[in-house]
């Protein structure tokens, strides 16, 4: 039987008190708000805070503002996301992703920060403490090799996440606050470049809300594999935005993820999307510039080989869906 | 992040608590780390809410939080603070069974019944905000529960047969 190990616990109720708390607190605290993704990993101690400050009292942090643009608070479940009319008509591909993660018992839980700062993951990591210790431990907890690549000096644990690729294609921004303030980066400004420093959030910053602009006339959608239809993360995942000038790309943003620790945007597929029309042969040649960009390890489940091959026939689906 | 001991000061002492469970306040002391599930079970001897993965990927320790169905093992004893705690152990009411409850001993949607009271209580919740799902919405909704016995047919024509019969006020219902 796996337990939590001990901690302190404090439930402030705003977000100057949460930083407030981590700056007094220090780096051996954690925020906590599903635990939907920490308290397993506590359980299999792979965190261990001293303490938690939980954010089940700050409301100040949950609901959605519409207008032209939408505001999340961070807090806010899955599943009041997932249960939003409004959103799901208004951004099609982030209901996509939000409505397949995990299962409903657990969206009833984890919120929509969660799901953006989820730890990354790995057959070699998300393992209990025993399992690990047999293995000798590996270098994103507790240990100095990485088994997936054990030459490698970086971590290729994976990022995991599926609103993360959409929030990255529809140019959202992410609100971190401090004791020192607070400050706005790009969605993609987040994340790290190895699986253990996968997050540029600093451990002193709360994530309060996300900013996505107006869409216009650009469509989306998300695309994701993984064996089950529910419970599993993606093994691959392509988000996809499109802006037509007529039947041509005007813009375009490609975003791959679950295929290395940091998820990856497809610079050169669009820019050769740009100017053409959504053609078979477009989408196929786009598709196969955009695979190049993944990078998937056998660190997930299904063969990294498949993995590969799939991003590109996911990414040529997306496009085609995204025809006028 | 690397943490690799336990943390030398943690707040070991026990906190007492009211919690709401199955419509009665019961006083309990627990030590603040631990689960709603391992508060329900070994402090409150409420052993109808099942242990599973411990990780949120079964489903057994399904317990209504406000009537939403909610995982015991990832939330803590201290988080039910203030809400309404529903186990399976407040599932029948004082005339007999749930309809639910009677429909799965009824069509054998338990077998070896592990799983049962999660997926009772995700069913509950289903058809609170659903009185006649479809079945694409009960496979849908209840994906988070794991069977290994039944294949799911009989446990998703059980929570249909109760539907009907709930809808229809029958003496079973």
């Amino acid at each position: 039987m796996m337990r939590l190990p001990p901690f302190r616990y404090h439930a402030p109720r705003t977000a100057a008190e949460v930083a407030t708390l981590l700056a007094g607190e220090g780096p051996e605290a954690m925020i906590v708000a599903g635990g939907t993704d920490l308290y397993p990993n506590m359980k299999r101690r792979h965190q261990m805070p001293k303490t938690l400050i939980s954010l089940r009292h700050v409301d100040e942090l949950r609901g959605v503002q519409m207008n032209g643009a939408v505001r999340l608070g961070a807090n806010e479940t899955l599943r009041a996301l997932e249960w939003h009319g409004a959103l799901k008509e208004r951004l099609p591909a982030l209901w996509t992703a939000v409505q397949s993660i995990s299962t409903p018992l657990l969206r009833n839980m984890g919120t929509i920060g969660g799901n953006i700062c989820l730890d990354t993951r790995c057959n070699y990591y998300n393992q209990n403490w025993e399992w690990r210790r047999a293995i000798d431990f590996c270098m994103k907890c507790e240990g100095t090799v990485c088994w997936t690549a054990p030459s490698s000096s970086i971590c290729w644990a994976v990022n995991s996440s599926d609103s993360v690729p959409v929030f990255i294609a529809l140019g959202a921004t992410f609100t971190l606050v401090s004791h020192e303030g607070e400050r706005t980066i790009p969605a993609l400004a987040m994340f790290g470049e190895d699986g253990i420093e996968y997050l540029t959030k600093r451990k002193d910053e709360v994530l309060t809300h996300i900013d996505i602009p107006d869409q216009g006339t650009a469509r989306s959608v998300y695309r994701k594999v993984r064996r089950r239809g529910a419970f599993d993360f993606p093994v691959a995942a392509v988000a996809a935005r499109v802006a037509l000038d007529g039947d041509r790309v005007a813009d375009s943003t490609l975003v791959l993820n679950a295929v290395g620790p940091k998820p990856v945007v497809c610079e050169e597929a669009m820019a050769y999307l740009a100017g053409k029309p959504l053609s078979d042969e477009v989408v196929t040649e786009a598709a196969r510039l955009a695979g190049r960009g993944a990078k998937p390890l056998d660190n997930t489940d299904h063969l990294s080989m498949w993995r590969k091959k799939v991003v590109q026939v996911e990414t040529r689906r997306a496009l085609e869906a995204l025809r006028p | 992040m690397k943490p690799a001991t336990e943390p030398d000061s943690p707040a070991r002492s026990k906190v007492q608590m009211i919690l709401r469970v199955n419509g009665e306040s019961h006083d309990v002391a627990f030590v603040p780390h631990k689960t709603l599930l391992e508060v329900l079970r070994e402090d409150m001897r409420l052993t109808g809410t099942k242990h599973g993965c411990e990780l949120g990927e079964c489903g057994t320790c399904t317990i209504l939080v406000d009537g939403v169905p909610r995982l015991s093992c990832l939330m803590l004893g201290l988080e039910s603070d203030g809400h309404d705690i529903r186990t399976i152990e407040g599932m029948a009411g004082a005339c007999g069974a749930h309809p639910l409850q009677t429909a799965f001993a009824e069509l054998g949607a338990a077998q070896c019944g592990y799983c049962t009271p999660g997926f009772l209580l995700a069913a509950e919740a289903v058809l609170a905000r659903d009185p006649t799902p479809s079945r694409a919405t009960l496979v849908e909704e209840l994906g988070g529960n794991l069977c290994r016995c039944t294949g799911y047919l009989k446990i998703y024509e059980a929570i249909e047969l109760a539907a009907a019969r709930m809808q229809k006020g029958t003496p079973d219902a």
